[in-house]
């Protein structure tokens, strides 16, 4: 089984729109949805929801206003400022203390320093996973909470998932729709992964975040290729994205061109490769071959 | 004044709207200041060019066990949330990048073998691009946690009538930071369906931080009307609307600010600036 990460350090660079078009292409893939900030996948892949579950990161601190005195040690010990004295009062003090669960990191101080143990501990409510059938394949994808953390933790779940769906269709690919940037969602999306593909745009901005990235991906030691995607917005800039790329030690893949014809696919609810033939959908069939060969070569777990 | 510009998709022009409205600011001779809080990628500084004044460490406490002193009671073991510090056996083991440095390990160790000691995560710069006062951060790579970065570029914030926070895309955790304390926040959007989805689930987030909002809309000509129409049903203002312009692209891709490749658009982002200004008082 192999598993490919579809990154790219910048924000907007077709990550989603090229996942959709690979999944449609290789046909025996699992896709999963790990930009759970901001999934949008299923808004090309309309998946059909098999499984619904909860997901929760960790705790949070809930204040029980009957048992406060106001005594401020949480509020001094809390690193987060996530506590505030705007609590409703119990009839012995006027206003007790509150915690902001947007705020509140769950690290359970407050809990455990309370004098009157007025601080309770309460699984917070951090999202929802589904797993789901679609036109090309299993999916796995979630949506997380207003506010929350913990991506990452929900980002490792999904993998997990996937992996088992893998198994359990008999399929030998899956496909991880990654998020942008370099922290914490990105790396619970990348170790262990057997390659990643990292879709770059020829801008000064894309070529500053893909050095960035490909950095990130030798740290955790995984193999990575690049394309460059809308290359002809900068031809100049699109060789010297490719030619840093190859210094760095990264595999280059492919160019995809600047096409109106992707907004047009998205509003159908279609992948590229779907939605037209030529041009365009010409580009990614060929980054897709080309990526799937490397893939193929790449060392992974097997 | 502080507002945040922030999106949920990635590559919608956040950077493009803070970096001009500051420019247009300046120009207009307010006191402003750019604070670049997409600390994993910064490119703020890619259009602004500003001149580095000073360059300072970013860290953050984390645990160091003295082994004499330790008895191996497992109590900071149990109170991390973590998994940053783990008791096996007679071992105390630290995962310093797990940390979300809440000090909780020091406090509860009944021998005081446990003392915090900073750990760099990222690097602070500061200086100046023209009239605007330029703050960035930037994560070192390979850690995770964004948040202190962040906290950091807001902490060090400049004396400013108006203070612009570019905001990293997504609507988690470093954006929250970001966000938090921020006036107004202008969600700036594409009117595609990628777009759109991420839209509403940053309209969720700023509501349940309940900060006051309003939408820019860029490449306003691409896509569909279920944008503004999305908007108009939930009364959300679009405070301007940017056309999809090669040229802009192209002047963008080159790291050329927006305002001077095209000045004509100077006009645009002084009336958003002016709508903003009216929203917040």
């Amino acid at each position: 089984m192999k598993e490919l990460v579809v990154i790219s350090g910048k924000g907007g660079t077709g990550k989603t729109s090229l996942v959709a078009s690979f999944a449609a292409l290789s046909r025996e893939a699992v896709v999963a949805d790990c930009d759970v900030d901001a999934a949008d996948l299923h808004l090309v892949l309309s998946p059909t929801v098999l499984r619904r579950e909860s997901f929760s990161g960790g705790a949070v601190a809930r204040i029980k206003p009957g048992h406060c005195t106001a005594c401020a040690k949480c509020q001094e010990l809390c690193r987060f400022d996530a506590i505030f004295l705007d609590g409703p009062g119990n009839g012995r003090i006027a206003k007790t203390f509150r915690v902001d669960p947007i705020a509140c990191e769950g690290c359970g101080v407050c809990v455990h320093f309370c004098a009157e143990g007025a601080v309770e501990f309460v699984s917070a409510d951090s999202g929802k996973w589904f797993v789901s059938e679609t036109r090309v394949g299993p999916m796995v994808h979630a949506r997380l909470g207003v506010a929350q953390e913990n991506s990452g933790k929900l980002v490792s779940l999904i993998r997990e998932q996937a992996r088992a769906l893998a198994v359990e269709h008999g399929r030998g690919l899956i496909l991880v729709d990654g998020s942008p940037g370099i922290g914490c969602p990105v790396i619970a999306s990348i170790t262990g992964a057997d390659m990643a593909l990292v879709v770059a745009e020829p801008t000064l901005s894309g070529l500053h975040d893909l050095t960035r990235v490909a950095e990130l991906a030798g740290h955790f030691g995984i193999p990575a290729a690049v394309c460059v995607n809308k290359w002809d917005l900068n031809a100049e800039l699109a060789d010297r994205v490719e030619s840093e790329a190859a210094r760095d030690g990264l595999a280059v893949v492919g160019r995809v061109r600047y096409d109106r014809a992707v907004t047009d696919a998205q509003i159908r609810g279609l992948s590229v490769v779907e939605h037209s033939h030529d041009g365009l959908a010409e580009d990614v069939r060929k980054l897709w071959t080309e990526t799937a060969a490397l893939l193929a070569r790449s060392k992974g777990k097997g | 004044m502080k507002v945040a510009i922030a999106s949920g998709k990635g590559g919608t022009g956040k950077t493009t709207v803070a970096t001009n409205l500051a420019h247009v600011a300046a120009r207009a001779g307010t006191a402003v200041a750019y604070l670049d809080c997409d600390v994993e990628e910064p490119n703020g500084h890619i259009f602004l060019k500003p001149d580095i004044a000073e360059t300072q460490p970013v860290s953050r406490p984390v645990p160091r066990v003295d082994a004499g002193k330790c008895t191996a009671c497992g109590q900071c073991g149990e109170i991390c949330q973590y998994s940053a510090i783990v008791c096996i056996g007679q071992q105390v083991l630290v995962n310093p990048e797990m940390c979300h440095a809440c000090g909780g390990c020091a406090l509860v160790c009944p021998v005081g073998a446990i003392t915090e000691q900073p750990r760099e995560i990222g690097t602070l710069r500061l200086g100046s691009a023209g009239g605007i006062r330029f703050v960035s951060g930037t994560l070192n790579v390979g850690e995770t946690m964004s948040p202190p970065v962040i906290r950091q570029v807001k902490a060090a914030q400049p004396q400013a009538e108006l203070v612009i926070l570019d905001a990293p895309p997504g609507t988690s955790c470093p954006v929250v930071e970001t966000i938090r304390g921020a006036d107004f926040v202008l969600l700036v959007t594409e009117p595609t369906p990628f777009g759109l989805n991420d839209l509403q689930l940053a309209v969720e987030m700023v509501r349940a931080l309940k900060r006051p909002f309003a939408v820019v809309i860029n490449r306003a000509d691409i896509g569909d009307g279920q944008t503004r129409r999305y908007c108009d049903l939930q009364r959300i203002g679009v405070l301007a609307e940017i056309p999809d312009d090669r040229q802009l692209a192209e002047a963008y891709s080159r790291g050329e600010m927006a305002c001077e490749a095209k000045p004509e658009l100077r006009g645009l982002f002084s009336e958003l600036l002016r709508r903003i200004t009216k929203a917040v008082s």
